[in-house]
């Protein structure tokens, strides 16, 4: 059985991010000839010596036109093994959110150093997202190792570097690996080039990666979706309650308990796209039917009797803010969404913004403005059932939308 | 811990019938996009997944061009019959009578159909509309969010997307505007056969190999048919085909092919070194921007 892995990349134009995705993506076919040879067309029109693998992700013409990516990509591979989502994203501080964004879904992250140039600005603000958005796994790729000689000391003294940086953040797994994505040194096959290093190369790493106990199997969250209520004589009297299973494990039979209303009952059995099942668990979309007929609607809340999340209405979050027509401040309104629930927060006070770079921060700051983080307190218009964010992404997460324009503004964690 | 994984393929098929029901749930009034193709049939047996027992809550629509492929306007309305679902037919050649758009001089009506898309969504106010497109078809899709704001022409502005974190959806629209939206987004072309294969998913006859009489244009293999009528110097061939893509009959190409299977088409697709629309789609060559500028105008 082959499994699914969604990994963020990061960078700009010259730290060969692109080129690396684009060798992963031909060596494992995931790049078709005519796709090759349109790039390939563009390249020589262009003058280019080489041929521009950059030019198969960048998918929008101002983005070809500028050289430049502006927005998140979504690129897919498959191996014997498993299938893998890329959100690759553009490196710049401009783009800040969008870098968020492709954090939001992944499981690991891929973080490109130019061995030439060690630990960078760019490569600290990369890790730093990716950490703050919940990613456990961060792989370190030193890149451009055949410009260094394959220099054993060089790619030593960024992995101290490195290690010493991410003791600040808080990061379930590193790994580094010497690559030249260029010329493929440890990308799909290990390389001659660094008898020296005794790691698997990248495509290897990422098969294996362990990501199944990243998932929180412990505390049940069901946030009720869609209620079903066939109006058809077949199955007049089915009622059952759709939703994606947020945490935990869900067995035919467990106690549960409706939130807000606290009314408890037990499952009578779970429906899944494919029949009825004795358990479901995150990220499986079923149906729960249960003993008793009580009033659930979307955005109930169905956990275990003993362990319930806290209701909060004051809020406290991380908020990365993402719209450039006016800062977030105090006093403003906004929508709110969480898990399947819409309400209005209220912004009660930016409390301090983090610089992405250093990771200070600034407690004097009163607003936040495109694409800067922060930590603000807001009042909700109703409780909120949130798990923390590190504990939970599913129930731990929030959007914010400008009720004036409809956009989204900010993305929010509890953590 | 292995029993808690799932196989990718259930996790695309659990993260597609979220998307639907959030849809169902969210938006006032959603419709289906139909066109008889694979990807638009396997969507909607997800959508029949993501409310059973119950029906479908929303109804399908085709905007049919008038040249179609008969067999897929045959397997629509059996289709159609089998989903219990309703169907609303947006005609590109009505359209032209009534003089909302003029036939092309190429004889493609690719472009065309935009505004009588537009037209028949307007007229029965949809909020939402499901598109069975991939981000790994075309480029410029890569890019495209899974639920796509459109203003109140319908237009979609690429470098103006609404963020899109977690499995967060923001649908929310003002009226006049609309979504798209796109649950097989992160589905691949294999994916979508695997599954077929999986759920044993009916589709039109013309997806598996058949011999058929064929001419060479531009490259491609077009089946000689009441769309394809074989020019001067152009030599007619036997040969075993089968279609990729359901587009126009006038400008959908076949390949030659074996697959008389779904097993065995999963075999070719993995296999094949050519994108189904490079392959098979005389409209996608225009220019390499091409589905980006249909995209803008409200294209799928």
């Amino acid at each position: 059985m082959s499994d699914l892995l969604r990994f963020a990349t990061a960078g700009s134009v010259d730290d060969g991010k692109s080129t690396l995705i684009g060798r992963l993506l031909y060596d494992s076919k995931a790049i078709f000839i005519d796709q090759y040879e349109a790039v390939e067309r563009v390249s020589t029109q262009r003058g280019d010596d080489y041929v521009d693998l950059a030019l198969l992700t960048d998918g929008l013409r101002a983005e070809r036109e500028q050289g430049i990516t502006i927005d998140v990509a979504y690129r897919y591979f498959a191996t014997p093994r498993r299938k893998f989502i890329i959100a690759d994203t553009p490196g710049h501080p401009q783009y800040t959110r969008n870098m968020v964004t492709g954090a939001s879904t992944a499981d690991a992250a891929l973080i490109l150093v130019d061995a030439r140039k060690g630990l960078t600005e760019q490569s600290r603000r990369h890790s730093f997202l990716a950490t703050l958005l919940g990613v456990r796994h961060l792989v370190v790729c030193i890149n451009k190792m055949d410009l260094v000689d394959f220099s054993q000391e060089v790619y030593d003294a960024i992995v101290d570097e490195f290690t010493s940086f991410a003791s600040r953040l808080h990061v379930g797994d590193l790994e580094f690996i010497p690559i030249s994505a260029l010329a493929g040194d440890n990308v799909v096959t290990r390389s001659a080039r660094t008898p020296w290093y005794d790691g698997p190369a990248l495509l290897y790493h990422l098969e294996h990666l362990h990501v199944a106990s990243d998932r929180n199997l412990s505390d049940v969250r069901f946030p009720v979706q869609y209620v079903i209520r066939p109006q058809s004589v077949k199955a007049r009297d089915y009622r059952g309650y759709a939703g994606t299973v947020a945490s935990g494990v869900i067995r035919a039979g467990d106690p549960i308990m409706v939130l807000p209303s606290g009314f408890t009952t037990t499952v009578a059995g779970i429906d899944t796209p494919n029949g009825e099942v004795p358990e479901a668990y995150p990220p499986m979309s079923v149906v729960l039917r249960l003993a008793d007929e009580i009033d659930i609607s979307r955005g109930d809340m169905l956990v275990r009797p003993n362990n319930q999340p806290t209701a909060r209405q004051d809020l406290d979050l991380r908020v990365c803010w993402m719209d450039e027509s006016a800062p977030l401040s105090a006093g403003r309104t906004l929508a709110i969404k969480h898990t399947t629930v819409w309400a209005r927060v209220k912004i009660r006070e930016v409390v301090y913004k983090v610089d992405v770079n250093t990771l200070h921060r600034d407690e004097s700051a009163q607003q936040l403005e495109l694409n800067e983080i922060g930590r603000v307190r807001m009042r909700a218009s109703r409780p909120l059932f949130m798990d923390d964010y590190a504990e939970n992404r599913a129930t731990g997460a929030v959007i914010l939308v400008d009720e004036a324009t409809n956009r989204t503004v900010g993305a929010g964690f509890l953590a | 811990m292995t029993g808690y994984v799932l196989s990718q393929l259930r996790a695309l098929e659990a993260e597609s019938i979220h998307i639907i029901r959030e849809v169902a749930a969210e938006m006032q009034r959603p419709c289906l996009l139909f066109s008889g193709g694979k990807d638009s049939v396997v969507m909607s047996v997800l959508a029949q997944k993501a409310f059973a027992p119950a029906r479908i809550p929303f109804p399908f629509m085709h905007v049919d061009t008038g040249l179609n492929f008969p067999e897929v306007i045959a397997f629509r309305d059996w289709w159609m019959e089998q989903l219990e679902v309703q169907l609303v037919v947006a005609s590109v050649p009505d359209a032209i009578e009534r003089g909302l758009v003029q036939e092309e001089p190429n004889g493609s009506r690719n472009r065309i159909q935009t505004p009588v898309l537009l037209d028949a969504a307007e007229q029965h106010r949809f909020d939402a509309l499901f598109g069975g497109a991939r981000r790994d078809e075309e480029k410029a899709r890569a890019k495209e969010r899974v639920f796509s704001f459109r203003d109140d022409f319908g237009q979609w502005d690429p470098k103006n997307q609404r963020p899109e974190l977690w499995n967060l959806y923001n649908g929310r629209v003002f009226s006049g505007e609309s979504i798209r939206v796109f649950p097989l987004s992160n589905w691949t072309e294999l994916d979508t056969w695997a599954y077929i294969e999986a759920e044993d998913i009916p589709l039109p006859n013309l997806y598996y190999a058949q011999e058929r009489d064929v001419v060479k244009r531009d490259g491609m293999l077009y089946a000689v048919n009441e769309f394809v009528v074989p020019k001067d110097g152009e030599e007619i061939r036997r040969m075993r085909v089968r279609y990729r893509t359901m587009g126009d009959a006038n400008l959908t190409a076949a390949v030659e092919s074996d697959a008389e299977t779904n097993e065995a088409i999963v075999a070719e697709i993995a296999a094949a070194r050519l994108t189904e629309r490079g392959a098979t789609r005389g409209d996608d060559r225009v220019s390499e921007a091409a589905m980006e500028d249909r995209k803008k105008e409200g294209y799928f």
